[in-house]
């Protein structure tokens, strides 16, 4: 249906005439003439609740009031968003929930970013009519990537809807009644022994400090202040465009090099690159995908393809749980972080002539799955903990707010080297599809010794934030070495959100996916909306980061992973050859079968 | 006017035996062999006159209902009959169930006939589980008869699990769905998209047994008695402090003095009219109120209070009901419910003072108008009728 077939609906809001699309809410009709009306349990990537009461507003002739989020318009409405009525109401849920949820400000790690905070705080509730009937719960920490403190939650179920629709996890869901409602876990298990990918779309969604990453901000400034550790610092692609929200800037700024000047000033004594790393994958998951196409396609052997990518923590601990049958589908390639880690602890030690035993080696990521990704007993390639911090995008800005920086006035700095150096396929990794593009573009080199056909090497049919993209690439003019593949069609598929991820491998489980190669990213949008990132995460925010991604890749001098001189120099010196030895040893992975529930 | 129970029971047999629509006996069959010739718009017109409205207590009119099923275009629609009989002091569902189920289910087939649907379901409520093998071996009998009188409608039985919420329509929804028993966003309302998604008519035990009978005299005694606002005759649930207790079918319109001489034991200060969720009348104004849609609506819970019984235990029995049964998912109605139970607890052991109350009685109006259903929506009722009644009780 085009916008010219869709009913105009006139109503009036606060006086104010106005001619809506039918099915518009209340809510959004209202933003139309400039009127806030404040929410809680709505949040724009989720389904509407209608539960916190908070948005209410006065319909003439309705014997209630009507939550704006969950009501249409209807013809010749009359609104009221601010009459005594809604105030009286509004400001009586207000305090109802305060006097449910510990309010504890001043301790708590949302302080200032609490929505909760901000309504009290809007409406001047300074002295509690009601009540305190918080409950005394005790905050889950046995998850190393999610705490949930019960205490704090209004039960807007943003985080079960988060968890349900956008993940199709439902590691979270609401049990008991009336007073007794509470979120939580399958038979009330903690976190960690539940089927939780620890993405943190919940934390992400969470409007108070109900659910928070588990932080480990003062672990690394002990290291930091340590003088016998040499603390070593890894950024991953996707905080290079969000990081300034934490420290004031506008969504989708690009700010790399103030980045790499802000962590030398926090006092790392190494500053180096996920997105060096991130080429590295490319290198062994390109030849990995090529192994097994040769295998499937020349030797006739039996290989599990399609091939599916394993950057996304929370994507490998979900397949692990729900289709653990098909766990040699994924590559066995690390993810870029956890390459990071055991070169830093190997090579980059030797280089620099630190004892691995000293060196601690911290991750800056968009994501909270990564902490668990970190303690998995199978990342002690090095002999040590290979990445022994993982900090989220929101802790970093809480160091460099800590520390004083004032980071819009930093000045440029480079990242250290060896790894250090990246390029734009790299950086690209941050964006869902943007593996996938990276890849190709080096795999497609590596086969036909050309570059991959598209305009400025955008390959854009694997862009965009579409739940499940797909695309297909016929290779024409191989290498002798790949004549097999002439006039091959290689079709891939991207998907993003493990609720996409889902649809993917139910149709990869019944036998049917047409696919060679599948990137999935767990979050939506890809690591830009990682669980880790600043909060608020909308679509609009997400679409700034991404482009903000591209724009980072179109700036590089190189932007093919194969052509990154560091990537070059260190097969040279140390690795040898895409999976080789030294690769299978370091870089590369196993999985394991976890249960359904 | 003193009367002993016999003459009290007498006269209150003598108005049943005028009225006895819902436990006469009738041959269904008949009935429906009548239902298969007439058509719709002759059926729709004997409800629409009758002025029949819901019986569960909200007290819609049927009518309407129907109509705006019937005019849903949908491959499926479906027929409820709300036996999640919930309220405090209401048992008449269970007695027309045990008695009279053939008459239920011919109401909902008539129903489905006229709005086009193919499937009916009973939600029961859990606690009557023991009537799942007469209803349905019942039920599988009437769906044979439906299949030779050549109607396309068979019936199901869904259980519930004891929420009181269950009975509100949208909740009941989503637990026959599968789904925690929580109020829906409302529009969409079931008649445009209920089961399923799709147009659905969920009526009470009793309104369909009206409807039966609607249609069999077509259209007459029913709208014989009652009131303009409240037409027809109802079943009351009697409980209490009551000289005659037990489930009676009378007529609408009657003042709570004419009620409470009939049934009560002579020192009925308040009657609880319309269980928890409903209103209470004290002495001084039984002789003005109504009981009906112009007056205090009941589902049919009827319960009398004498001079030796404490308001503040009364209202907080209702209360921590509430508290228990709200289902937890909108905030006036989860955290109103329980600001109000230990609210009256602080003014009682003077931990608040006496003024708090009057917060209290504004916040209850702000669950009137602010919570998602009708659950929270109405605890103001007993709230602020008992508190305003009774506000020395409630105190000290």
């Amino acid at each position: 249906m085009s916008a010219n077939d869709l009913k105009m609906i006139n109503v009036m809001i606060d006086g104010q005439p106005v001619s809506i699309p039918e099915n518009t809410t209340i809510l959004d009709a209202a933003k139309m003439l400039s009127i806030n009306i404040p929410t809680l349990c709505h949040h724009e990537d989720l389904c509407v609740a209608g539960n916190c009461r908070v948005c209410m507003v006065e319909v003439k002739g309705s014997r209630t009031l009507q939550a704006s989020c969950a009501t249409p318009v209807a013809e010749n409405m009359e609104i009221y968003t601010n009459s005594r009525l809604v105030r009286t109401a509004r400001k009586h849920v207000i305090e109802l929930l305060l006097s449910e949820h510990r309010g504890d400000c001043l301790r708590c790690y949302r302080n200032g970013t609490c929505e909760l905070q901000a309504l009290a705080n809007e409406y001047r509730i300074d002295q509690g009519v009601f009540l305190d009937l918080h409950k005394a719960d005790q905050v889950d920490i046995s998850s190393p990537a999610i705490q949930k403190d019960d205490s704090k939650c209004i039960r807007c179920q943003r985080c079960v809807r988060a968890c349900t629709e956008l993940q199709a996890v439902s590691a979270l869901c609401v049990a008991h009644k009336g007073a007794d409602m509470k979120i939580t876990t399958f038979w009330d298990k903690a976190l960690a022994y539940v089927v939780c990918t620890n993405c943190g779309q919940c934390v992400t969604h969470c409007p108070t400090g109900a659910l928070t990453e588990r932080n480990y901000v003062e672990d690394v400034w002990d290291a930091i202040y340590d003088p016998s550790k040499h603390v070593v610092v890894q950024t991953a692609p996707a905080i290079r465009v969000s990081i300034g929200e934490e420290v004031g800037m506008e969504p989708g700024q690009r700010v790399t090099h103030k980045l790499v000047t802000a962590l030398r000033r926090l006092g790392f004594d190494s500053v180096l690159d996920t997105d060096f790393t991130a080429d590295l994958t490319i290198i062994e998951e390109g030849h990995e995908l090529i192994h097994r196409l040769t295998k499937a396609l020349r030797d006739k052997e039996d290989v599990s393809l399609p091939m599916i990518t394993s950057c996304s923590p929370g994507w490998i601990k979900y397949v692990e749980h729900e289709f653990s049958d098909h766990l040699d589908h994924l590559s066995t390639c690390k993810s870029p972080q956890q390459m990071f880690g055991p070169l830093a602890k190997t090579y980059y030690a030797e280089k620099i002539g630190v004892d691995p035993k000293d060196m601690i080696v911290v991750s800056i990521m968009p994501c909270t799955a990564k902490k668990f990704e970190a303690v998995r007993p199978e990342m002690m390639a090095s002999g040590l903990r290979d990445v022994d911090y993982v900090l989220t995008t929101r802790e970093l800005g809480l160091m460099l707010r800590q520390a004083g920086i004032n980071f819009q006035n930093l000045e440029d700095g480079e990242y250290d080297s060896i790894l250090g150096k990246s390029t734009g396929a790299g950086a690209i990794f941050g964006a869902t599809g943007g593996v996938m593009e990276a890849a190709l573009r080096t795999a497609y080199e590596v086969v036909t010794g050309k570059e991959i056909p598209f305009d400025n090497l955008r390959v854009t049919p694997v862009r965009g934030l579409e739940g499940v993209k797909e695309a297909s690439l016929k290779i024409e003019g191989t290498l002798n070495k790949y004549n097999f593949l002439e006039g091959a069609e290689l079709r891939v598929a991207i998907g993003h959100g493990l609720a996409n991820a889902r649809k993917i491998m139910k149709q990869l489980e019944s036998g049917e996916s047409p696919y060679h190669f599948i990137e999935i990213m767990a979050c939506p949008g890809g690591c830009i909306g990682g669980g880790g990132q600043p909060i608020p995460t909308t679509n609009e925010i997400r679409m700034k980061r991404t482009t903000a991604i591209y724009d980072e890749d179109e700036k590089m001098q190189l932007r093919k992973s194969h052509e990154n001189p560091e990537i070059k120099t260190i097969y040279e010196d140390f690795l040898e050859k895409p999976l080789g030895h030294k690769s299978h040893e370091l870089l590369h992975t196993t999985y394991v079968k976890r249960e359904k529930n | 006017m003193v009367m002993t129970r016999e003459e009290k029971l007498a006269r209150i047999n003598a108005h049943q035996d005028r009225v006895n629509l819902i436990f006469e006996q009738i041959n269904y069959l008949d009935l429906m062999a009548k239902v298969m010739k007439l058509d719709n718009e002759t059926m729709m017109q004997y409800i629409k006159e009758s002025g029949l409205k819901g019986r569960g207590g909200a007290g819609f009119p049927t009518y309407l209902k129907w109509n705006l099923a019937a005019k849903q275009n949908s491959d499926m629609k479906y027929v409820i009959c709300n036996a999640d009989e919930g309220e405090p002091g209401t048992f008449k569902d269970r007695k027309i169930l045990e008695e009279q189920s053939n008459k239920v289910f011919t109401g909902m087939a008539i129903c489905a006939k006229i709005i086009g649907a193919s499937e009916g379901y009973i939600y029961l409520r859990g606690e009557y589980n023991y009537l799942v093998p007469l209803l349905t071996t019942k039920m599988n009998d009437f769906n044979q008869d439906m299949k030779n009188l050549g109607l396309d409608f068979s019936l199901y039985l869904r259980s519930g699990s004891g929420a009181y919420i269950c009975g509100e329509e949208t909740a009941l929804i989503e637990s026959m769905e599968g789904k925690r028993g929580e109020a829906r966003n409302k529009p969409p309302y079931p008649v445009v998209e209920g089961y399923l998604g799709k147009p659905t008519v969920i009526n009470n035990v009793e309104t369909l047994v009206y409807c039966a009978m609607i249609v069999l005299n077509e259209g007459g005694k029913f709208k014989t008695f009652g009131t303009e606002i409240s037409a027809g005759s109802k079943v009351f649930s009697v409980s209490g402090d009551a000289d005659v207790e037990g489930i009676y079918e009378l007529e609408l319109g009657m003042t709570i003095q004419e009620f409470v001489d009939l049934f009560g034991d002579g020192d009925t200060k308040a009657v609880q009219v319309g269980g928890a969720s409903g209103f209470c009348v004290p002495r001084k104004n039984f002789k003005e109120t109504i009981i009906g849609f112009e007056g205090v609506p009941t589902g049919g819970s009827m319960m009398l209070f004498n001079s030796t019984r404490s308001m503040y235990h009364i209202l907080m029995n209702y209360l921590e009901f509430m508290e228990e049964e709200s289902c937890g998912q909108c905030t006036p109605c989860r955290v109103g419910c329980q600001q109000l139970v230990k609210g009256i607890q602080a003014i009682k052991h003077k931990k608040r003072p006496a003024t708090y109350l009057d917060e209290l009685v504004k916040l209850a109006k702000s669950m009137r108008v602010a919570s998602k259903c009708g659950l929270g929506q109405s605890v103001a009722n007993p709230f602020i009728s008992i508190v305003e009644n009774f506000r020395e009780e409630i105190i000290y």
